[in-house]
């Protein structure tokens, strides 16, 4: 039953979800998921440009998602138009483009299902190298900037004020969204990422009352869909990527019941 | 009278301009420690405005800001803060810097919320919040306070308790305050340095000077006639040394 990719997808699963816990309250908090979403479809270009190249997909990913996000920042600052416009303008612009390049290279054998949805069968070695010491790194400059994103979260002009400087940690924010996005893409495929950081942490939300709480709910949420999905996807043959959100929705639907209680003991 | 090294902020001919309009403009005043200072003015007259200048958060300003302490308290008039980031009094206390769970303890003391310490933030009365800022700029022991409108929505009693607690913490930690208020009774009587703006600065001074100046009488009208008589009285009583040397 353990054959060797399932054990693969299971330690890369369970890798990505420690990293997406805590970026995904941060996606939630900042009110950010449409960002998330835009970038991961930029990350279709990230793909063909890796196999145009033959660069790594998950460098190539990161360096499309993070110029793009660049991209949107400039046009926030030079346009009247409201932020969702953009967002989506990027999005399937960029989704799109990365789909007309694919058709250009029609000599390559080319999984566009195992693109958008994830694949199980995809995860090498290599790409356990990739996401455990990408997912390293992210944690720690995590960690680094937590204390002036949080506080710039909570209110920015606070944050400026009392000398935390949260422009520099807001752009480093950006680029650890790119990296999350580069090194699970292959696992969860790009339709579905924006899941993986929302879902978990809006299910911690339901049934935490701190910070800190949420974002540990959030990681446990993540590893525990990473199992349920993984496992569930093995015994009904069912893609990887959607399988992992569906068990997350899951767990989702059960926080809601706690809600319930509480709001119930307020009244 | 004052060394160099006794200033917190300093703002040189300062101002800030939004979509072509001046918010405020030809700013000057210098905060040290220990001292308050005060900026009054009608509705618009830019006092929100110069704190944020004074604090950097504006960056594309005219005139200059220095800054010579990044240990910084700031109350702000407004705060949104999005409610469904659970976030409760405590880890708001702990938001721009670590502080031990004594000091944190002492500040809510201080301010009269202590047992809401464990309270989601979001569910706090208007007043009650009000307190919980006050105490949370406090609490780091700052050199530099900024309290912009801080006893707003804050009942009358607790009001002068506040006012008080604020004088006490700038004797006690020798810090320097920023105030803006619209209650020229406190003004008046706890302040050290007064600045009176609208759209630039119409006078500043002591608070005496400010009181007999015409273009505040032309401001705030009657009020101000009889806040003057107020504070003569205290004055007399209380600050006539300080306000003789702040002359000049």
């Amino acid at each position: 039953m353990f054959d060797d990719f399932f054990i693969r997808a299971l330690i890369a699963g369970l890798g990505i979800a420690l990293v997406t816990g805590p970026l995904g309250c941060f996606v939630v908090w900042r009110r950010l998921s449409y960002f998330g979403d835009t970038l991961a479809h930029s990350a279709l270009l990230g793909v063909t440009m890796a196999y145009t190249l033959d660069l790594s997909i998950a460098i190539s990913v990161f360096l499309i998602s993070s110029v793009i996000a660049l991209i949107l920042i400039q046009l926030q600052k030079k346009t009247n138009l409201p932020g969702d416009a953009l967002l989506g303008l990027l999005a399937h612009s960029s989704l799109a483009v990365g789909l007309v390049v694919i058709g250009f290279l029609a000599f390559i054998r080319f999984d566009i299902m195992g693109l958008l949805f994830g694949d199980i069968l995809a995860v090498t070695t290599d790409d356990l190298i990739i996401i455990w010491t990408g997912g390293a790194l992210i944690l720690l400059v995590l960690k680094l900037i937590w204390k002036p994103l949080f506080a710039s979260t909570v209110n920015y002009e606070l944050a400026e004020a009392e000398g935390l400087n949260p422009d520099r940690a807001k752009a480093i924010f950006t680029i650890l969204m790119a990296a999350v996005i580069a090194i699970s893409i292959k696992m969860v495929g790009l339709l579905l990422i924006t899941g993986m950081l929302i879902i978990p942490a809006a299910m911690a939300r339901n049934i935490s009352d701190s910070p800190q709480k949420m974002v540990i709910f959030s990681i446990i949420g993540g590893l525990l869909s990473v199992v349920l999905g993984l496992y569930s996807s093995l015994e009904f043959n069912t893609s990887s990527g959607p399988s992992i959100i569906a068990a997350s929705l899951v767990l989702f639907i059960i926080s809601l019941f706690k809600i319930k209680q509480s709001i119930k003991l307020k009244n | 009278m004052s060394s160099e090294n006794s200033t917190l902020v300093k703002l040189n001919n300062a101002g800030f301009k939004q979509n072509d309009k001046w918010l405020v403009e030809g700013v000057s005043l210098t905060v040290e420690k220990g001292k308050i200072v005060t900026l009054i003015g009608p509705n618009g007259s830019g006092k929100s405005t110069t704190a944020k200048i004074a604090l950097g958060i504006y960056k594309n300003i005219e005139g200059s800001v220095e800054k010579y302490t990044n240990k910084v308290g700031y109350v702000p008039q407004k705060i949104s803060i999005d409610w469904t980031l659970p976030l409760r009094v405590y880890d708001f206390m702990l938001l721009t810097e670590n502080i031990k769970d004594e000091a944190i303890d002492e500040a809510l003391t201080l301010t009269g919320v202590i047992h809401l310490k464990n309270k989601n933030l979001g569910n706090l009365s208007g007043g009650e919040f009000q307190r919980v800022l006050i105490a949370r700029a406090i609490s780091k022991k700052p050199e530099l306070l900024v309290l912009d409108e801080p006893v707003q929505g804050v009942d009358y009693t607790g009001e002068i308790a506040l006012y008080e607690l604020i004088k006490r913490i700038s004797d006690t930690l020798n810090c320097g305050i920023l105030l803006i208020s619209h209650d020229l009774h406190t003004v008046m009587t706890a302040t050290d340095h007064v600045v009176c703006l609208n759209g630039h600065v119409c006078c500043s001074g002591s608070p005496m000077d400010v009181a007999k100046n015409n273009e505040y009488k032309t401001l705030f009208g009657e009020q101000a006639s009889q806040i003057l008589s107020v504070y003569e009285h205290k004055h007399d009583h209380v600050h006539s040394d300080k306000g003789e040397i702040k002359k000049n």
